[in-house]
């Protein structure tokens, strides 16, 4: 991106800047005439709003953390006092706490239209990577921030996904007494959690620019997945797509802002009312929305794999709801091996498009499931959807990249484009 | 290699090469214990290991009666049984058991059932310590987390959990006092 061939800026102080550090000739190329393919559909505006929401974490956060006390002792009070007493503390907090629900709908909604168009297939595999390490990444700081306000359901929520760490069999125990740095979910653990909970955004932060240097390599995927193959399939990606993001940013700040502001706890639970008591578990421990999925598959795993009929086991059932849950996100990882069929688009697709469709069913089924209680039907419904879930990544998917015959596939996004408008004449 | 050097190009190469690796590793054993200060911080500190025991009054505790003390931030449970209780624990088949343990492998006393009251799957308090509790299919605690059933000698018996509750160190200072730790 460095050296090579330069306009020269009419600006003469853009020019003195541009001839020294070519940012703007850099932005220019990047952002300014980068050719982008000319049939984006509204799915193509999540992953610019993603980064808007996570920029709008980390403005928050940095005021939020000028207030907040990492203390056991002080830590809830000093969020009510955010809350009450601070200038504008009430709204940073509704936005920084709703922001995250809403970064996290705008993530999924991505990660799903990657999976619709085939976005992920060669050449765009380590796009792909990243994009899914940015997904662990924000798991991580989510739930070190769910922990801070210091309340019920953020200590106990603390204490149980920690102990899924003691899972691993030999070191466990240890691993989790180091987690804590102590012997429960104490004052070390908070202060450890702040910490990190501060600088996880920043390393987003650089995943997300190789993220998107990774995509300005490759180009973007379309919906067509059809890489665009002359000057007419694209176009430059200012002012359309600009336009096109703004347009559709602003529709989904709209409804961040609504819910910050009139629906503040939508997505919150009254154990956060409650200041954390280590000698007394929440009847219920729920994690927050995003996570109810990946928590039903950790809770569908209720019996040890073994040999049947016999006393050896070689996974215990809580081993086992741990790697499910950890293997439910790890398989994204390598989706782009386990898809190999030449066509990108489910458009072209019929067959992996219906069951990427009851994926989706799915993963919704077992969201609903994880905030039910660990018993009777709920038992069973959430085995049978985490079974789908690992059956359509091992076996659908790897079968159908065999089987399955598209339907036609335009020669080109220009020609698809022309045909759409010759049908709609 | 696509150019060689002149002379002796096999004997010069091997000496790089045990150079590369010497330095290389000598790099990475001064790294590691670099690193292990910083990775040491973070286990738990001198003030939070000095907090080791805890002494308790079982007089207080009748029979029939359960009682909740903290020890290390976690809470142990005590139960001072009845004889149906302690006659139930001891005639549980040990062999069907997931995490096999006699009952009188978990107790000093009989009468006194002392264990941390922390679930094995992860880490929440089990119900029953009240009589109002829920106390599961099998009589003793109930973890209303993800529905793990001890029964009365506090073993698992369904549910996600691996392991029976846990006991801690304790002894007996008197017929009245328990020291846990």
């Amino acid at each position: 991106m460095a050296s090579g061939k330069r306009e020269k800026f009419d600006n003469p102080v853009v020019e003195w800047i541009d001839s020294r550090l070519p940012v703007f000739t850099l932005m220019q190329k990047e952002y300014g005439v980068f050719p982008t393919p000319k049939n984006f559909n509204y799915f193509w505006n999540f992953g610019a709003i993603a980064m808007v929401m996570l920029v709008t974490m980390i403005i928050t956060g940095v005021v939020l953390a000028m207030q907040y006390t990492a203390h056991a002792d002080l830590a809830f009070e000093s969020v009510q006092r955010i809350m009450r007493d601070v200038n504008y503390g009430w709204m940073l907090r509704y936005l920084h706490m709703n922001g995250a629900s809403f970064f996290f709908i705008a993530v999924y909604i991505h990660i799903f239209r990657g999976m619709y168009y085939g976005s992920y297939k060669q050449p765009r595999e380590l796009l792909w990577i990243l994009g899914v390490l940015i997904f662990l990444l924000m798991m991580a700081t989510a739930f070190l921030g769910y922990t801070l306000p210091w309340s019920q359901m953020g200590g106990w929520g603390a204490t149980v996904i920690t102990n899924l760490f003691s899972a691993i069999p030999g070191i466990g125990d240890t691993l989790v007494t180091f987690l804590w740095g102590g012997f429960s979910v104490d004052n070390p653990t908070l202060k450890r959690f702040f910490a990190l909970h501060f600088l996880l955004p920043f390393v987003i932060f650089a995943v997300v620019f190789l993220h998107v240097w990774a995509l300005h390599i490759t180009g973007s995927n379309n919906p067509l997945g059809v890489e665009p193959k002359t000057k007419k399939d694209t176009i430059p990606f200012h002012p359309y797509y600009t336009v096109k993001d703004t347009f559709g940013l602003l529709v989904f700040l709209m409804l961040y802002v609504l819910v910050s502001f009139f629906l503040p706890y939508i997505f919150a639970h009254p154990d956060h009312f409650v200041e954390y008591n280590p000698m007394q578990t929440p009847a219920h421990i729920v994690p927050e929305w995003y996570f109810l999925p990946f928590y039903a598959i950790l809770r569908a795993i209720t019996f040890d794999i073994g040999i049947p009929f016999t006393d050896i086991v070689f996974i215990e059932a809580k081993l086992g709801g741990v790697l499910a849950m950890f293997g439910a996100v790890g398989v994204l990882f390598i989706l782009p091996w386990l898809d190999t069929h030449p066509v990108r688009s489910a458009r072209f697709r019929p067959l992996y498009r219906l069951s990427l469709i009851a994926l989706v069913a799915a993963v919704f089924g077992l969201g609903y499931v994880g905030a039910q209680a660990a018993e009777g039907i709920w038992v069973i419904l959430g085995q049978l959807l985490t079974g789908y879930y690992f059956l359509f990544f091992f076996v659908i998917v790897p079968v159908l990249s065999r089987i399955e015959k598209a339907t036609p596939v335009p020669e080109s996004i220009n020609a698809a484009v022309l045909e759409k408008k010759k049908k709609k004449a | 290699m696509a150019t060689k050097a002149p002379s002796k190009p096999q004997q010069s190469e091997t000496r790089r090469d045990f150079l590369y690796l010497t330095a290389g590793a000598f790099g990475a054993v001064g790294a590691a214990s670099f690193a292990w200060p910083f990775i040491d911080s973070m286990n738990p500190a001198k003030d939070t290991l000095a907090l080791a025991t805890v002494e308790v009054d079982l007089s207080p505790i009748q029979v029939g009666q359960s009682a909740k003390v903290t020890w290390q931030g976690k809470p142990v449970f005590i139960r001072h049984r009845t004889p149906e209780e302690i006659a139930r624990a001891e005639g549980v088949d040990v062999s069907a058991l997931r995490d096999k343990q006699a009952d009188a492998d978990r107790v000093e006393k009989p009468e006194w059932l002392v264990m941390i009251g922390l679930c094995t799957h992860l880490g929440c308090i089990p119900l029953g310590q009240k009589p109002t509790d829920p106390k599961g299919d099998f009589d003793g605690w109930f973890c209303p987390c993800h529905g793990s059933h001890y029964d009365i000698s506090g073993r698992i018996r369904k549910g996600p959990a691996p392991k029976n509750l846990a006991i801690p160190p304790y002894e007996f200072l008197n017929d009245t006092t328990l020291k846990i730790g």
